[in-house]
């Protein structure tokens, strides 16, 4: 089973969430962090050393001799990163999303393909836990091609937890593609309510089942609850606003470890995505 | 000769649009006849990426040899060298003052970028 940890709003509790269930769970499973613009799951876990591996993308290489300047392969590129003005093309590896249809295109066979490194993904061990963090390097832009490559790590037999990014853009949206069931963690305030309606919407769309997690109840009201009765959407879990969380979550700790009380509420998460998760009929 | 200049209204004396990529439009001024056309620019305003390339393409359609703005990012400096387009950075006031400061030659050929990309 493949379970994805979202959220509308950043800073809601993704990597609290996707740690501290992975920590609650007996048995061994994998958990990706998919949040390659900044992965911090393994601050809140004692880790081994597995190994690490690079990811490129490819990019279009231009043979000068034989370009004639046409000028076909920028008209192609949505993304400017082929350019022409009537000249040999310009190439901006940045703004590449490695389609390939610049070399394709090309008439004369002028263009063919590199590697671009855009990344690299780490292995890790801690205890029962698995965990592959990808991480994109500092000023590439491009996250999904790194976390397509990320995703390749699933295995078959083995429960998978994912920290997905914040947000509803492509990233988040190639991190959902094909998970079983999605949790979406919000807090009770006017922005969490809103970004939640976002990412609602998003998993709605991508027809994926869900329910939500509320995480810092007390610091504002109802609103979620009501907004997740009238939509009709479980309400899996809520997370009460503890200074000891706090604290724990500030010496980067996870809550199961340091925290009374929490392994149980951790589990059950398990346990009530499971029932949803039959119960979608799959 | 015509000189493209980033504007940021459809006269002569609307300001000097600071932004490249993200110029609100864009005026073409042809020094010999004094007359000039109006681009907008709101496709590139809108896009997430790859503003100063696109803005890049289209001065060079517009057919401009020079190219007056406030400020200039990497990829649209490549792009414009590419191009052949000579490049003005740091002009201010309205577009009359910089086309005049330009014709007495008080403007200096920028060298390089003068901002990283994205910097508004």
């Amino acid at each position: 089973m493949k379970i994805a940890i979202a959220s509308g709003k950043g800073g809601t509790g993704k990597t609290t969430l996707s740690v501290n269930i992975a920590q609650a769970i007996d048995s061994p499973l994998v958990l990706l962090d998919c949040d390659v613009e900044e992965p911090n799951s393994r601050l809140f876990l004692n880790t081994e050393y597995v190994g690490e591996e690079v990811v490129s993308t490819l990019i279009p290489e231009v043979d000068t001799e034989k370009c004639n300047g046409c000028g076909e392969c920028a008209r192609f590129c949505q993304y400017n990163a082929i350019v022409t003005f009537g000249t040999k093309p310009l190439v901006f590896p940045e703004m590449c999303h490695g389609c390939g249809g610049c070399a394709k295109l090309c008439p004369q066979g002028a263009i063919s393909e590199i590697e671009h490194r855009i990344g690299s993904i780490t292995q890790y061990k801690a205890g029962k836990i698995t965990l592959y963090q990808g991480c994109i390097d500092v000023g590439v832009s491009m996250a999904p091609p790194l976390i397509r490559e990320l995703k390749k790590k699933i295995p078959d037999d083995q429960l998978v937890i994912m920290d997905a990014p914040p947000g509803t853009t492509c990233p988040v949206v190639t991190t959902l593609g094909e998970v079983d069931y999605v949790v979406l963690v919000t807090e009770p305030t006017p922005f969490g309510l809103n970004d939640l309606a976002l990412a609602v919407d998003m998993v709605r769309a991508l027809g994926l089942p869900f329910g939500v997690i509320i995480n810092r109840v007390g610091i504002g009201d109802d609103r979620i609850n009501l907004y997740c009765e009238r939509e009709n959407i479980p309400v899996l879990l809520e997370i009460p606003n503890d200074r000891a969380v706090a604290e724990a979550y500030s010496r980067g700790e996870s809550i199961v470890e340091s925290v009374e009380g929490y392994r149980e509420l951790f589990a059950g998460v398990m346990e009530k995505v499971e029932e949803e998760y039959r119960g979608a009929g799959k | 000769m015509k000189i493209a200049i980033t504007s940021s209204g459809n006269e002569l004396t609307a300001a000097v649009d600071q932004r490249f990529g993200r110029a609100a439009m864009f005026i073409l001024y042809d020094i010999e006849s004094g007359e000039f056309e109006v681009f907008d620019n709101k496709q590139n305003l809108n896009a997430t990426q790859g503003a100063g390339i696109q803005a890049a393409q289209k001065v060079f359609n517009m057919g401009a040899e020079a190219l007056i703005t406030g400020h200039c990012g990497p990829k649209a400096f490549a792009a414009l060298s590419a191009a052949g387009v000579k490049i003005y950075c740091g002009a201010t006031g309205t577009i009359e003052s910089a086309i005049t400061r330009y014709k007495e030659g008080g403007l200096t050929v920028s060298t390089g970028a003068d901002v990283e990309g994205h910097w508004v």
